[in-house]
């Protein structure tokens, strides 16, 4: 390929100093002309997706689409050359030093299932130790049981604060020479706590353990570095991206990648395949058994762009204001306990309103055109801990401005009159 | 559809003041409901006499759908017979899905009257479970329970 159609090119975006305008980018995602009544605070569970994403994929279906890595024809060449470009967003995106350490995966849940069922299959032994905290989705905990269950390691739970964030001094005390593994969130999704992670990475690796980063909630919101984070695995789902569904990063250090076994056999990841013995690709192929989500990578690849568009800085700032806005706002209300995130709090509001269920909040807020979620957010051991079988929780995105919150508290107050 | 045609008075009373929230010492029968979705859970305390239900009882923590539905199901089972308890879950069961549901014998057709105001949850699929959670447990409670949790997922 030796010139890309003008189409393809993406358009470069002004960078916006001081921030952006929620209310303009509302333009950009198609949902809300839609329903224009719509206040959506539910972008932790999944992101809107803008037009430019839509209209990528449709456009790939269109006029490029053809399996990759096989056909000779230069159709798939091209979709090849689009979906190894999508590669190569994603490493930017992370700061990651090679597009190699890119796998594409299904979303976070997978990532994590990828790095405990190979990493983890390879290299735990009975005895080892895996830490996580109490602030983690039951995608960062149920993985690890189930390899527990088959190798025998211990899993350790590393607890939070009484403030809810995690609690540093006792996270030290809970590494051990036989931790292996630290598996733990950048940003915790039932209550928008933000871990240190680098202080958590770097008193890790001194214990001599690797580090893998649920980075779900995160990657949408922070300027996330791999590098300068020194993680060793990174994973993040599009669809909280604002990209699709269905398709999501695996980042891991190249030779941590390079010594780790395929963990699904299929189409794609083999070299040479014979009845008695066959050879694996090297990452991340190795790692992508069978037809890949091709339009899911390339959707990805304009989220990312939509993003850096967009400017992190400048998404970052507007979070870390409208959370605070949100706070302030929430607070002022009656009856209502933000439940805790620690020191730092960033795009995630979770509460308690007394005396109404979160499930009938939910409901009240609905019918106010409010969304968000109601319930234990996948995250119950954290909410048992913290006192509540369910909160109601009020997510953050870039189209959300202060008008969203008004709305919100509008809505809270005419549920508990409701249920005074 | 209006929020107070889901909330009637009698839903908000009864989620406020359940009756009949109270465990049953030597219960012949109990089952527990619970419902992943929002982690809510509910007891189910039946005492059987031959088969009519002498006492029925409930405790748990839940939203007002689940508490109302629970309360106002112990007091129209009281004194049914089994076979009558599971005619009205499957009226009741019927009239919350939006599915058919045939014609009630009179005494009964009562009771079923006096749970009318659940319906409500018919314009809001993702409530229907919270309206039926008692109903499973109470299901599982008479065919033994005693086990894992009836869920409603």
């Amino acid at each position: 390929m030796t010139t890309a159609s003008p189409r393809l090119l993406q358009p470069e975006r002004d960078r916006l100093p001081g921030g952006f305008d929620p209310r303009r980018l509302r333009s950009e995602f198609p949902i809300f002309a839609n329903n224009p009544e719509l206040a959506f605070l539910d972008s932790g569970a999944s992101a809107q997706k803008p037009a430019s994403v839509i209209d990528r994929i449709a456009d790939y279906y269109r006029t490029d689409y053809a399996n990759v890595h096989r056909g000779v024809y230069r159709l798939s060449a091209r979709s090849t050359e689009l979906f190894e470009e999508a590669r190569q967003k994603v490493q930017r995106f992370l700061n990651a030093a090679d597009p190699r350490e890119i796998v594409f995966v299904r979303g976070a849940t997978e990532a994590i299932n990828l790095v405990a069922q190979s990493w983890g299959g390879a290299f735990l032994e009975a005895g080892d130790e895996v830490l996580i905290s109490e602030l983690e989705h039951h995608s960062n905990i149920v993985p690890w049981q189930l390899l527990r269950d088959r190798i025998g390691f211990r899993l350790v739970v590393a607890p939070i604060d009484a403030t809810g964030g995690l609690d540093l001094a006792a996270f030290t005390t809970c590494l051990s020479p036989r931790t292996r593994l630290v598996a733990i969130t950048h940003l915790a999704n039932a209550t928008g706590a933000l871990v240190p992670i680098e202080t958590v990475v770097e008193l890790a690796h001194r214990a001599g353990a690797k580090v893998l980063v649920d980075g779900c909630q995160a990657a949408p919101r922070l300027n996330v570095d791999v590098q300068a984070l020194d993680c060793d695995f990174y994973a993040f789902s599009g669809h909280k991206t604002y990209g699709p569904t269905g398709i999501g990063v695996l980042w891991g250090r190249y030779e941590l990648l390079a010594a780790m076994p395929p963990w699904q056999g299929g189409g794609e990841m083999i070299l040479n395949v014979t009845f008695e013995k066959t050879q694996y690709q090297e990452p991340p192929h190795r790692f992508e058994a069978g037809t890949p989500d091709i339009s899911g990578a390339i959707g990805l690849g304009a989220a990312l762009d939509f993003i850096e568009g967009l400017g992190r800085d400048n998404i970052l700032e507007h979070e870390e204001a409208l959370t605070g806005y949100g706070i302030d706002r929430l607070s002022r209300i009656p009856g209502l306990r933000l439940i805790g995130a620690g020191q730092r709090r960033l795009g995630i509001l979770s509460f308690d309103l007394e005396g109404v269920h979160p499930h009938d909040l939910a409901t009240v807020l609905d019918r106010h055109h409010v969304a968000v979620r109601a319930g234990h957010h996948c995250a119950q051991p954290l909410l048992e801990k913290l006192g509540y079988p369910a909160t109601t929780r009020a997510s953050l995105g870039v189209y959300n401005d202060e008008s969203d919150i008004d709305k919100l508290a509008a809505a809270i107050e005419a549920g508990r009159e409701l249920f005074a | 559809m209006d929020l107070r045609e889901l909330y009637q008075d009698i839903i908000l009373d009864h989620g406020r003041h359940p009756r009949n929230f109270r465990a049953i010492d030597g219960a012949t029968h109990t089952a527990q409901g619970y419902n992943p979705l929002c982690g809510d859970r509910v007891t189910i305390y039946l005492t059987l006499d031959g088969d009519h239900i002498a006492d029925v009882a409930f405790q748990g923590r839940g939203c007002a759908i689940s508490t109302a539905a629970a309360s106002l199901m112990t007091e129209v089972l009281k004194g049914k017979t089994i076979a009558e308890a599971e005619a009205l879950f499957a009226h009741f069961h019927a009239r919350v899905t939006g599915g058919e549901d045939g014609p009630l014998a009179e005494p009964l057709a009562v009771e079923m009257e006096r749970l009318e105001p659940l319906t409500g949850v018919k314009a809001y699929p993702a409530r229907v479970k919270c309206a039926t959670l008692s109903w499973h447990a109470l299901e599982a409670a008479l065919k033994g329970g005693g086990g894992a949790p009836v869920k409603t997922e």
